[in-house]
């Protein structure tokens, strides 16, 4: 884990200090911290030249720029209509009953934080969820105990790459 | 390939073929002009839904003087229901990878970018790979074009290209006013073609075989195949090239579950049909060969009779809801409007007539929203609204 | 000149510049498109969707403020889609806003309400939308209140801080549903950088940004028997409250002004304008002291261009944005200060008053004022120098509240002792003003001749261009401002913080040789300041400036050196410009404030 200033200046360096190259710099940030704290967009604002509120508004935008203390695994299960259609609510019982957080709560070792999400593409193989950015699909209540079983480890099993 | 399916299967976008070095370096040999003529006697049009003629598109471009100009691959692939784009960049990249660089050639851009949606994340490092070992092959035969992947990070409207322009370029991804249109202003202000995965792929497929080859396929108006993600209650869900044109009845026969009660036709920001204009329907863009035609960016969503349509779009506009950029208020305020009337109606809150001022709105939303997003909302809620009112009032 | 294309709207034909808007096109035939996000200060959004028009053979409507004209168009204005959508648009608005007029301040001065009013929204069905969001009240700060639940996101405000202002305190966050105008991470607009300016308050064309009023405090003072409530009135007012109060915009209103302020029942009521001419005494002198030490001693320490400190905005500005240049600044407080100073300690020995009894109030056109007054240390009188600080527009409402007919009161004359004033200090509200009023007197000062332009007007300063640059060669000086001769005194003027900033970073850079920049937070300078009458665009701006000018060339004197009342204040009290007591009273010292 690199510094907040010294991962942003690497992220700029690496990418440019244009303002087009802003959504790649918060990407890396990102990356790294999971999300996006006052103090890095202090950083980036300053190392971009650019107003500090262009940055939390841009940041904003985007579902993926989460800008509040997020889990090491970031849970997104996909709510939209295939996986609403196919079971959404009961996985989403799973997970919450598994980690025992609600949606949009983190939990307290600071591990998992659940979240819904919009349509992830993988509507022919609904359930779908992301955790952080490995994709698993076709869930069923069984298939969350094993993945989030193998996360509780730190260890990743790969998700779905090609359909 | 079953002979006995109504509905007519191609394998082109697919099929593996390892010639796109051979298809990349014959067409360069091609005037620009002999490409865009192609192109237009292809009648290829724009495979992300709006349908917008390929060849058109890259011609206004290519006519265009300026210092700097770009093509985008846009793989912001968000619309509910639809996932092929993501199968192409994984399957076929260097189909889409050559159509880049035949549209820079044709309009003198020397950069592309591929806009890739951050759920899509897992696709980067390959996609990464292909790349180098595209522009390996662009160096040794001196042509030389640069493309680079750029991030989305979770966010439906920058699909719409103006949005999306506006996301690379480091803001908000609120769509522009249009005009200028991006053939002119289009990204960092420059004239940009801006195409849908599948459409670049298409291009392959004309400048390999020819457009005619291409033209054959499919009805007047609607030529060629397309790539149909097909979910829902249907008992065979994927990915499906289809010739163009056919009528929904046939799709239903072959894709349904014998229970088939409506399909929703071009995603969350398309047309829900039922049953009963099934057979009336065809897929395609304008032109009316069976009744009405309904364009789409190939999602086809098959619903059965555990349904119901009200969910269904309370879902939608869940997702309209949160997915508006907020911008323009026929939008932000009319998503979150119909959202919570037809919420009141279910609930009796609002009497049933309250539907009727909900699609009058939507009709405002239509005539007035600022881009596609806003303007489409009605089709999906007029269409589920009008042919199944009894299950949003009881 | 561009091409000329033919269109018609609503059958009229018109020959307009091709890429001219509906909107402008339509104006000009005198046919009104109803907006709201647009603003001719402003960038065009093409956000609310209320000027949409039918364009024949298109299905969709098109937004008159974005959409060119082009050849053969056939716009409708008035048809039935039209005015459906409108109407469907306003309700909409009205749905997420919190339309609960009769205890909004904007009461009477919003353009929704207006609005809601031309097309009669009666039945308002859509579903209230403010009730499901935990909208907050921002009213930390002094001068400006936010509230959330008011907001209609025309992003008026958000375009005014990052185009006019380069301030960019505010921006629109999240997106849909959670689309909304806020601060860096929601926190108050006293806790960001924010300059006070007031400009998106100016702005914002509902009740959703407003200045903090005092208007209470101040009756309540007035109405206290024990209080003596002095007040000043700053030159930009008297060109702008007529305005507020049924005259066309560029009414000079100053002696209506005196008396409505005498019914309002001020014991005194005096002008900051005698003030500006004393900023000129000290200023001037300062910037000459600047120069001897610079040019005759190569005092390293003397920083130029020396930068006006007239503007609290521009002063919260550069205190947030160039900390390091603090330095620049003339130490001269400004002419509110100045008189809030020397009221509770000149005056007040003068008039034989107890300071403490005073309540010294000020009307000024500007919001930053009230953050400026509220400083720690604008204390030297030993009292809170300026009690409570009153905006153009808040002074038009007591005004009202009085029950008093405006246009009718007779002329009447400011208070004696800090009421008189020279064109020099009226022309302080307007932008090249102070820089105009300035070199007035320090030409004059230096060389016993007047300023070699016709009749006083140092036409190169005045104008509504961002930036603007003057040079005056000094020729046979005086014998103690010999060092002087030849000397080509460069200066600058900028308005609207965003032409500030182009000078800071110049200045930054290294490349600004001026010797005297006169900077001002608003366009326009005080006359378009925050706290002025709404609407404020370019040609109301343009007519209270010519008010500004004529009412300086109607002047007996017109060079604040001599204000007879100035010369007094220096004989009886102050001793000479930059002298201890001075420097006490009327100069100040910058705090860097970063975040």
């Amino acid at each position: 884990m690199k510094p907040i200033t010294e991962l942003v200046k690497d992220l700029a360096d690496k990418h440019g200090r244009d303002r087009r190259n802003l959504l790649p710099i918060l990407q890396g940030v990102v990356e790294q911290e999971k999300y996006l704290s006052e103090y890095s967009m202090f950083e980036i604002a300053r190392e971009l030249d650019l107003p500090v509120t262009e940055v939390y508004g841009t940041a904003t935008f985007y579902s993926f720029l989460e800008c509040k203390k997020m889990g090491k695994y970031i849970i997104r299960v996909c709510k939209t209509i295939t996986c609403s259609m196919k079971g959404e609510r009961q996985i989403l019982l799973a997970i919450q009953d598994m980690l025992k957080i609600k949606i949009g709560e983190t939990t307290q070792d600071g591990k998992f934080t659940l979240l819904e999400t919009n349509c992830l593409g993988f509507c022919h193989k609904a359930p779908a969820m992301l955790i952080n950015n490995e994709v698993y699909t076709e869930l069923t209540p069984e298939k969350i105990r094993e993945i989030l079983g193998s996360y509780l480890h730190d260890k990743i099993i790969g998700g779905e790459h090609v359909s | 390939m079953s002979a006995n399916h109504i509905v007519k299967r191609a394998d082109f976008i697919f099929k593996n073929e390892n010639d796109w070095e051979e298809v990349l370096t014959k067409s360069l040999a091609r005037t620009p002009n002999e490409l865009i003529n192609e192109l237009i006697s292809s009648e290829l049009k724009g495979r992300g839904g709006a349908g917008f003629p390929t060849g058109l598109k890259w011609k206004l471009t290519s006519e265009l003087k300026s210092d700097e100009k770009f093509v985008i691959c846009n793989a912001d692939e968000g619309e509910p229901g639809t996932f092929k784009d993501r199968e192409i960049l994984s399957r076929v990249p260097f189909k889409v990878l050559t159509a880049i660089a035949l549209c820079g050639y044709v309009i003198g851009a020397k950069q592309g970018f591929i806009y890739l949606r951050g759920e899509y994340f897992f696709l980067q490092q390959e996609l990464k790979k292909a790349i180098s070992e595209f522009e390996f092959f662009c160096k040794e035969i001196k042509y030389d074009f640069k493309i680079n992947i750029f991030m989305g990070s979770g966010a439906y409207i920058c699909g719409e290209e103006t949005a999306l322009f506006e996301s690379m370029e480091g803001k908000r991804g609120e769509p522009r006013n249009k005009p200028p249109y991006p053939t002119a202003y289009g990204y960092l202000g420059k004239p940009t073609v801006i195409n849908n995965v599948e459409t670049l792929a298409h291009t392959f497929t004309i400048f390999k075989y020819g457009s005619k080859r291409f033209y054959d396929l499919g009805v007047q108006f609607s030529r060629g195949t397309k790539l149909f993600s097909i979910s829902g209650d249907t008992p065979k869900p994927g990915i499906y090239e289809l010739e163009l044109g056919m009528s929904l009845s046939d799709f239903v026969d072959d894709f349904g579950d014998d229970d088939t009660k409506a399909v929703q036709v071009g995603g969350a920001s398309g047309f829900l049909v039922p049953r009963k204009k099934f057979s009336g329907t065809s897929i395609g863009f304008e032109g009316k060969l069976v009744g009405i035609s309904l364009p789409t960016g190939g999602s086809m969503m098959l619903f059965n009779s555990s349904r119901s349509m009200f969910n269904v779009l309370d879902n939608y506009l869940n997702f309209f809801a949160e997915e508006s950029c907020g911008q323009c208020t026929p939008c932000r305020v009319g998503c979150q409007q119909l959202l919570k009337g037809i919420k009141a109606v279910k609930r009796g809150e609002k009497p049933a007539s309250y539907l009727d001022k909900l699609l009058d709105l939507a009709e405002t939303m239509q005539y007035t929203a600022k881009c596609g997003l806003g303007q489409s909302v009605a089709n999906s809620f007029t269409s589920i609204v009008e042919n199944f009112r009894e299950e949003m009032i009881y | 000149m561009g091409k000329k294309v033919k269109i018609t709207i609503n059958g009229q034909p018109v020959e307009i510049e091709k890429g001219t808007s509906i909107l402008d096109a339509a104006k000009q035939i005198g046919v009104i498109i109803p907006t709201l996000c647009y603003h001719k200060d402003l960038c065009v959004a093409g956000n609310c969707r209320v000027c949409v028009v039918e364009i024949a053979g298109q299905k969709r409507l098109a937004p008159a403020c974005a959409t060119p004209c082009e050849e053969g168009m056939d716009v409708l204005t008035n048809t039935h889609k039209v005015r459906n959508s409108r109407k469907h648009i306003i309700e909409l608005l009205l749905s997420e806003h919190n339309a609960d007029c009769t205890s909004c301040y904007k009461n009477g001065n919003c353009e929704l309400q207006l609005l809601a009013s031309e097309y009669k929204i009666m039945n308002q069905d859509f579903i209230h939308l403010v009730p499901f969001r935990n909208y907050t009240i921002d009213d930390y700060s002094p001068s400006i209140i936010k509230d959330d639940s008011k907001c209609i996101r025309c992003q008026r405000c958000v375009r005014t801080c990052a185009e006019l202002q380069s301030v960019n305190a505010l921006t629109m966050a999240y997106k849909g549903e959670y689309a909304r105008v806020t601060t860096f991470f929601e926190k108050s607009m006293n806790d960001v950088i924010c300059t006070n300016c007031g400009q998106c308050v100016n702005h914002c064309p509902t009740g959703a940004l407003v200045e903090k009023n005092y208007i209470e405090e101040v009756w309540a003072a007035i109405s206290d028997k024990n209080k003596y409530v002095v007040i000043q009135t700053a030159p930009a007012v008297r060109v702008g409250l007529g305005e507020e109060l049924g005259f066309d915009p560029g009414a000079r209103v100053t002696g209506k002004m005196v008396a409505a302020l005498k019914r309002l029942g001020f014991d005194a009521v005096m002008d900051t304008d005698f003030t500006a001419d004393l900023t000129i005494m000290e200023e001037g002198s300062e910037l000459l002291s600047r120069l001897k030490k610079a040019l005759t001693e190569n005092d390293r320490t003397i920083k130029f261009p020396m930068a006006t400190s007239c503007s609290p905005g521009w002063i919260k500005f550069i205190e947030h944005l160039y900390p390091e240049f603090l330095d620049h600044l003339s130490t001269c407080k400004s002419p509110q200060q100045m008189f809030g100073a020397l009221v509770k300690t000149y005056y007040a020995k003068a008039r034989k008053l107890d300071p403490e009894k005073i309540i010294s109030v000020s009307v000024m056109p500007c919001t930053a004022k009230k953050f400026e007054a509220a400083r720690p240390e604008m204390h030297s009188s030993g009292y809170r120098d300026v009690d409570y600080v009153l905006t153009t527009r808040e002074l038009a409402i007591m005004i009202k509240q009085a029950g008093i007919d405006f246009a009718r009161l007779e002329d009447m004359h400011f208070d004696r002792l800090m009421g008189e004033s020279t064109g020099a200090g009226v022309i302080f509200g307007s932008t090249g003003g102070v820089m105009e009023a300035a070199l007035r007197t320090v030409y004059e000062l230096v060389t016993g001749r007047e300023v070699p332009f016709d009749n006083l007007n140092i036409t190169p300063v005045r104008g509504a261009e961002g930036i603007r640059e003057a040079r005056i060669k000094i020729e046979k000086p005086r014998k103690e401002w010999a060092f002087l001769d030849g000397v080509e005194l460069k200066c600058a003027v900028a308005h609207g913080l965003v032409n500030a900033k182009y000078i800071m970073d110049k200045v930054k850079a290294g490349k600004a040789d001026y010797h005297f920049v006169e900077f001002m937070a608003c366009p326009g300078g005080c006359l378009g300041g925050g706290g002025q009458p709404i609407p404020t665009n370019p040609e109301i701006r343009q007519c209270r400036a010519v008010a500004i000018y004529a009412e300086d060339e109607g002047m007996p004197l017109r060079k604040s050196h001599e204000n007879p009342e100035i010369i007094k204040i220096y004989n009886d009290f102050l001793g000479h410009p930059l002298s201890e007591v001075s420097h006490h009273l009327l100069h100040t010292r910058y705090t860097p404030r970063r975040l």
